[in-house]
């Protein structure tokens, strides 16, 4: 009893928990009644609310969870941009092309990061022999800026301080010397003959060469930065004058790091030209109509739902709609926590499992009442009526699950969907339908069974 | 209820549904939109309105290639196009505004490659046969035959093909085209399929346990009966949902629901009168080889 309790309890707390971080950010209550109708004065309540909690930001050592809680939709519903680009590799060499294409998806982020566009997926896929970058971009009403400002190719170029200083104060001091990644050839993971250390290694062209000696002459002692679309990637202080086109970067890297930079230099000297070959805007306007009247219709058809339930199974069906609420709350607030981007498939997903949650209800209702038929007492009914349909609903569910599984594509197989609607449809569906399974056999079950020991006593 | 006897009155109404579905995606295919063979979606808002017929006449004269022009409920256009380049786009827009006397704003502009849309089938069939591998081997072990496992996919397949069918007629004489979203209406008419029949399994495992000498013909009638007020009442709930969203929603998620729709209901009617039927013919067919043996 005591566990029984327990749960419940548990139950109405991620309810609410799931009710306040599912509220919008900020929303305003207005309540009116004119004094005509309550024969005394005006009763007005007009109040903006701030959600609770605002946000979640939990530091625990090196773990760090942020979320702002704001609701996250896709292009489709919220409008955006989408941008494929094809990558012309045709210069590189064909063990280099993943690295590089690496890089180039580093830089991007980067740079849309840096231009304060956030929820952005950048990533690299790979369609037979051809390689592209996906950009999504959620809100961002004018292409041609984005389209700008990610197919400029990577730039590295290398900066020395003005004459008089010795030291750079920032990084802002530094100045272009004319060497730029168009110079180098070749950048690689090394390692120092003597102290056994990793150190990035550069190789630069003749011409590259060339102007390498004379920075270096003119710099021995002091700092020669390298930065990578104005953004500095490391300054070392140059030792002797290096005639022979070649440099190391020595500093205290990790293999990782070392393999890092030689991968964002390599797309400084070897950028990759890209080129859009997928362009959609979608004006937020434009599906916002289409959207308003879905979200009516959906209303609408849930309240069927809600009404046959209670009309077909009455007080087991109120029971059971208390149960997918419950089970809407937590899924929305699951979408707001991990956060789940939410698109138009991702929606179907999500009222597949609803239909899924109503399944597992009706089907343990149907074996209730088969047992009560049977004539044992209701309260026996409803345990065996749980138990007898929990086989049905773990095989059906399982095979959903399998499903999902194979099409969200968890390890990246190339072979199957690396991206896109697909994989927010399987994700929202898998969501849903392990979050079913919780609400249709732990949330249901103990609601009926608190309300049934009321009964009794 | 003996329903098991009318199986091959089933079979013909399924073979009703899917002969003419077949028979037009032989012979005309399913009508693809620009997301799987590439091209290029312009709409345009024209302030004031416009007429079609005065557009298509601008169109006409401007020598403006077009596969087709639509009116939106929203009193947009939609143009559809061989790939352009951008700056076309923007010629293009320039020249009705000219020719039109009219304001024209851009609301859509949409390159996009054929190859993705290609990729994006091939890849989503491999999941899905995968998938449908999976599943037949779970079902073959949870239910310790391999019958059940092929019958529940074939089944799956019956519903999709359904679908499929439907969509290719429809393409065919109303020029509904399928999109990235029908992927998704396939996706979801295969989980529910599965997901429905692997309830009407569950009884008869469950009967063959309590009666393992009751003839299988039998159970199957007894699993049919007694899933079939639950089968029913869930189809319902769905179905109003998704009936609210195909005469209530939005223009650019009817056909994706209509999808829906089909799929649910042929699911429905799939687990008790295919992928059980299916299952007592192969039963009878084994239990007579094995008299003969």
């Amino acid at each position: 009893m005591k566990h029984l309790h327990r749960l419940f309890w548990l139950i109405v707390f991620l309810t609410i928990l799931g009710g306040v971080i599912n509220l919008p950010e900020k929303f305003r209550i207005k309540f009116f009644i004119p004094a005509s109708k309550i024969g005394w004065k005006d009763f007005l309540i007009d109040k903006e609310f701030t959600r609770p909690i605002s946000k979640i930001n939990i530091k625990i050592g090196k773990f760090h969870f942020y979320r702002d809680l704001n609701p996250k939709q896709g292009i489709d519903l919220a409008g955006g941009t989408h941008l494929v680009f094809q990558a012309d590799t045709k210069g590189i060499k064909e063990e280099d092309r993943s690295t590089a294409m690496e890089a180039v998806r580093n830089n991007i982020e980067r740079r849309i990061n840096l231009f304060g566009i956030s929820e952005t997926v950048v990533h690299t896929s790979k369609q037979g022999e051809d390689y592209r970058l996906v950009v999504e971009i959620p809100g961002v009403e004018n292409v041609a800026q984005a389209i700008d400002l990610i197919g400029q190719t990577a730039q590295l170029d290398f900066r020395e301080l003005p004459k008089e200083a010795t030291v750079a104060s920032s990084f802002g001091d530094f100045k272009p010397t004319g060497l730029t990644g168009k110079d180098l050839v070749h950048s690689r993971v090394e390692f120092d003959r003597n102290t056994g250390k990793p150190v990035v290694g550069l190789e630069f062209s003749s011409e590259g060469a060339e102007k390498f000696s004379e920075i270096t002459k003119r710099n021995i002692g002091k700092q020669v930065a390298i930065f990578l679309d104005e953004w500095p990637l490391t300054a070392p202080v140059v030792q002797e004058e290096i005639t022979t086109g070649k440099a190391v970067i020595t500093g205290n890297f990790t293999i990782e790091e070392a393999k890092k930079l030689s991968i964002q230099l390599n797309a400084g000297a070897l950028p990759v030209p890209i080129k859009v070959i997928e362009q959609r805007k979608i004006g937020a306007s434009l599906g916002a109509e289409s959207i308003r009247k879905s979200i009516r219709a959906g209303l609408i058809g849930l309240v069927m739902v809600i009404l046959f339930m209670i009309g077909y199974y009455g007080y087991l069906g109120f029971l059971a709609v208390c149960g997918l609420v419950i089970y809407g709350l937590l899924t929305f607030a699951l979408y707001k926590l991990i956060p789940v981007t939410l698109t138009l498939p991702g929606v179907a997903g999500f009222l597949l499992s609803v239909g899924m949650a109503v399944d597992a209800n009706i089907l343990i209702f149907e074996r209730m009442k088969e047992e009560m038929r049977a004539g044992k007492p209701k309260h026996v009914a409803m345990e065996l009526g749980f138990g007898r349909a929990w086989d049905s609903i773990r095989d059906a569910n399982i095979c959903t699950l399998i499903t999902c599984f194979v099409l969200f594509n968890p390890f990246e197989w190339s072979f199957l969907n690396t991206s896109g609607m697909v994989r927010g449809f399987a994700l929202t569906l898998g969501l849903g339908v392990i979050l079913s399974l919780f609400t249709g056999i732990v949330v249901t079950r103990t609601i009926l069974r608190i309300f049934s020991l009321k009964e009794k006593t | 209820m003996k329903w098991m006897k009318f199986r091959w009155l089933y079979f013909t109404i399924s073979a009703l549904v899917l002969l003419p579905g077949i028979y037009s995606l032989i012979r005309w295919g399913l009508r693809l939109s620009i997301d799987f063979v590439g091209g290029t979606i312009l709409e345009y808002q024209f302030t004031p309105h416009k007429e079609k017929k005065q557009i298509e006449e601008v169109i006409e004269k401007l020598g403006v290639e077009i596969y087709s022009l639509q009116e939106t409920s929203e009193g947009s256009f939609i143009f559809r196009l061989p790939p352009i380049e951008k700056e076309k786009g923007e010629e293009i827009k320039k020249q009705l505004g000219k020719e039109l006397e009219a304001e024209v704003k851009e609301l859509r502009f949409e390159v996009i490659g054929p190859i993705l849309g290609k990729e994006l089938i091939k890849k989503t069939v491999i999941a899905i046969l995968l998938a449908a591998g999976f599943i037949l081997f779970y079902v073959a072990w949870r239910f310790k035959d391999k019958k059940f496992g092929i019958c529940a996919i074939l089944a799956m397949f019956h519903d999709s093909l359904v679908v499929l069918g439907l969509f290719s007629l429809l393409g065919h004489f109303l020029k509904v085209e399928i999109d990235t979203l029908f992927v998704t209406a396939i996706l979801t008419t295969l989980s529910f399929s599965v997901h429905d029949t692997v309830v009407v399994y569950d009884r008869i495992r469950e009967s063959q346990k309590v009666f393992p000498s009751v003839p299988f013909e039998e159970l199957a009638n007894k699993a049919v009966s007694e899933t079939m007020v639950r089968s029913l009442n869930n189809s319902l709930t769905i179905i109003f949902m998704l009936l609210a969203l195909v005469l209530l929603g939005g223009e650019t998620i009817r056909w994706f629901v209509t999808a829906l729709l089909v799929g649910t209901i042929s699911g429905t009617y799939s687990s008790p009168f295919v992928a059980v039927p299916l299952l007592v013919v192969w039963n009878n067919l084994e239990t007579r080889y094995q008299r003969k043996k």
